[in-house]
């Protein structure tokens, strides 16, 4: 086994919709070792959430995976059948999607569908079921855990539908939680409680967590190391200091720059990014930020840059680093 | 003519849930608020969903008819239930010989302040008729006010609507589905801006965007507000982005106004124990100070507005709550100049 749990290498996927080919991946590369959290961050339709789901086996048709590989825990994902899916789901790997109201199942009661997941991986007795059912809603911190099992999801608010969630990911003990925008429908005090609750598993369960947001916020306070995507490519890679304090590429800065900061004691003015995000049905051919790019150069359209290494673990696809190699001679 | 543009005095809104009698029940969405805003500035309003800043928006623009209150807009009484009492220049009741003075009943005709009272509401895609036109929907409020006396001045007035809020004159012929989520923002905001407002309330008008786009859309209220000379009601749950926007920001929880200061005042000053857990529940996007920073995690979830705890309504949550908060509703005051708030405990908790 290598010393990665997640190994994904070059994966091209697309989805072939009525109205053309959307190209929603683009060569997409990057690992989770074993306990790690990995943000990845971008705008809606920048092939995040895709990106998870594939590594779940959950984007058929019209979706189809045109090149690259995908290892999870010594899975090949690529050439695994739909029943080897269903023994991995849940098991190994789970996730907690957006919206907690759509995601539970509105006519079971919480009980049921904690213990249907137990139930399929596991060979318990219908008592240690019962048991394993009420030691979860504990570890997510809910109270009077007999009680909540025989309520139904519309009795809950957002914040304990969410922990049910994360009760029902976790039921296996999976070796990857994917996180898929947890916290965007809960308000900021509910969404504290439940980022705090989903670090403190991690820690006790040993768990990796692949954290999909738009919330620079967010990945600044939870991940190790973070992706950002832009129209179905990694543009830049690197722990999370990384990217913060040294982000090399254009839209990263971008990003950056764009949020308003709470510690700020004066007014400055937002530098927004002008324009809209890409259209996935033609994409452009070189670098895919380049319209909405200030430093956009001749090249950009042309041609999509290189990978560039920065360090072991930061990399980038942008011209402008390259520039700076010419001219400068010597950046690392 | 003061300072003051807007007033809002001692409002409330109930909306009847269930029951019959004495037993019907009400969400108390809005409960005994009070605030003005002066001219030309922007007064930011942030809580939790279900805190009631939407409804304080729509009610002061009377889209709800308040249960009790006073609105005062420009020195003119636009509603008054006749049974709050009045309210002098420093926010406090007024009394003669011991007694308080109220208002008379009134409620006048609305629609010529909708000219000068916009709204811009949260939902770009929920807020425009999807079988109209961009141009109509912009021209419909210059025909219901009258606006064009030609057909080519209103066609006039929608070009140079569309191009200030950074649209250009062909998107005038095309349908609501054709633009993206932050174009259609900036559809709403021509609609609100056709009719030449002086006052603007904001519900949530960034949340449904994508970051990138958000920057845009802020920018644009800034600049929008400084060539037209626009008073602004900001409502947002994003506290950073209210800070960024607003020269002074309200709180709300459940139904109440607890703490009202000036931005820079509130963010690094705040007093109540409410804003200050609603403060550092934030994820500041900076690793470093994220790493050092503490959080106060609150406990629990929102009670319900059916049946909101009794005194100070943030006492179930509190970490510094007593028998007095359960007992008395604490009075929202002024604390320091300009900053009220509204809690039984301040020594304690500063």
């Amino acid at each position: 086994m290598s010393e990665y749990l997640v190994n994904i290498e070059h994966e091209r996927l697309s989805f072939f919709t009525p109205a053309g080919e959307v190209k929603a991946l683009n060569d997409v590369s990057f690992h989770i070792k074993q306990g790690e959290v990995l943000g990845i961050v971008g705008e809606s339709g920048s092939g995040k959430s895709v990106t998870a789901y594939s590594l779940m086996g959950l984007t058929a048709y019209p979706g189809k995976l045109l090149g690259g590989t995908l290892d999870f825990n010594g899975h090949r994902i690529n050439d695994m059948t739909e029943k080897e899916f269903q023994k991995m789901r849940g098991n190994e790997v789970s996730i907690i999607f957006q919206d907690p109201m759509t995601s539970l199942n509105p006519v079971y009661t919480i009980g049921n569908q904690i213990r249907e997941v137990i139930r399929l991986h596991t060979d318990k007795s219908k008592k240690e079921v019962q048991e394993r059912a009420e030691e979860l809603l504990q570890l997510v911190g809910i109270n009077e855990p007999k009680k909540r099992l025989k309520q139904y999801p519309h009795e809950l608010s957002g914040g304990m539908r969410q922990r049910v969630m994360i009760a029902i990911a976790l039921a296996c003990e999976p070796k990857l939680l994917i996180a898929d925008e947890p916290t965007t429908a809960l308000d900021v005090t509910i969404q504290a409680q439940i980022l705090e609750l989903m670090m403190e598993l991690k820690d006790r369960l040993g768990m990796a967590i692949m954290m999909i947001t738009h919330d620079l916020g967010v990945v600044a306070n939870m991940c190790d190391h973070i992706a950002v995507m832009y129209a179905g490519n990694i543009v830049e890679y690197g722990t999370t200091d990384d990217i913060f304090y040294n982000p090399k590429h254009e839209y990263t800065k971008g990003l950056i720059r764009s949020i308003p900061r709470m510690d700020s004691r004066e007014h400055e003015r937002l530098v927004p990014i002008e324009g809209t995000p890409v259209d996935m049905l033609n994409p452009p051919k070189g670098c895919p930020f380049a319209s909405r790019c200030d430093q956009c150069m001749q090249i950009c359209l042309r041609e999509k840059a290189p990978v560039m290494h920065f360090g072991d673990v930061h990399y980038t696809s942008c011209w402008m680093n390259q520039k700076a190699e010419l001219e400068g001679g010597s950046a690392k | 003519m003061s300072d003051k543009l807007l007033k809002v005095e001692h409002l409330y809104q109930y909306f009847p849930a269930g029951g019959f009698g004495k037993k019907k029940k009400y969400v108390q969405a809005v409960d005994d608020v009070s605030f003005f805003i002066n001219r030309g500035e922007t007064l930011g309003l942030v809580g939790e969903s279900g805190c009631g800043k939407t409804t304080t928006g729509r009610s002061l623009l009377r889209l709800y008819e308040p249960t009790k209150g006073r609105i005062v807009y420009d020195d003119k009484v636009l509603f008054d239930s006749g049974d709050v009492p009045l309210v002098d220049d420093n926010g406090k009741d007024i009394v003669v010989d011991q007694k308080l003075q109220y208002g008379r009943k009134t409620a006048v005709d609305m629609k010529p302040y909708r000219r000068e009272m916009q709204i811009v509401f949260q939902d770009p895609y929920a807020s425009l008729d999807p079988r109209m036109t961009v141009g109509d929907i912009v021209g419909e409020a210059i025909d219901i006010h009258k606006l064009a006396s030609s057909k080519e001045e209103r066609y006039n007035k929608i070009q140079s609507l569309l191009e200030r809020v950074g649209l250009n004159s062909e998107h005038a012929n095309r349908y609501p589905h054709e633009f993206s989520g932050g174009q259609r923002q900036r559809v709403g905001i021509a609609r609100a801006l056709a009719v030449d407002p002086k006052f603007i309330v904001c519900d949530e008008p960034i949340s449904a965007l994508d970051v990138s786009i958000q920057a845009q859309v802020v920018n644009m209220f800034e600049d929008l507000q400084e060539q037209m000379g626009l008073t602004y009601l900001f409502i947002a749950h994003d506290l950073s982005v209210v800070k960024h926007i607003s020269n002074r920001i309200g709180v709300m929880y459940l139904g109440k106004l607890v703490e009202l200061a000036d931005s820079y005042e509130l963010i690094f000053h705040s007093l109540h124990p409410y804003t200050k857990s609603l403060i550092s529940a934030i994820p500041i996007a900076d690793p470093k100070t994220a790493r050092e920073s503490k959080r106060i995690v609150l406990e629990g979830d929102v009670p319900s507005p059916l049946n909101p705890p009794s005194g100070c309504r943030f006492r179930t949550r509190c970490p510094y709550a007593t028998e007095k908060c359960a007992a008395e509703v604490p009075e929202f005051r002024e604390i320091s100049k300009g900053h009220y708030a509204a809690c039984h405990h301040i020594d304690t908790v500063n």
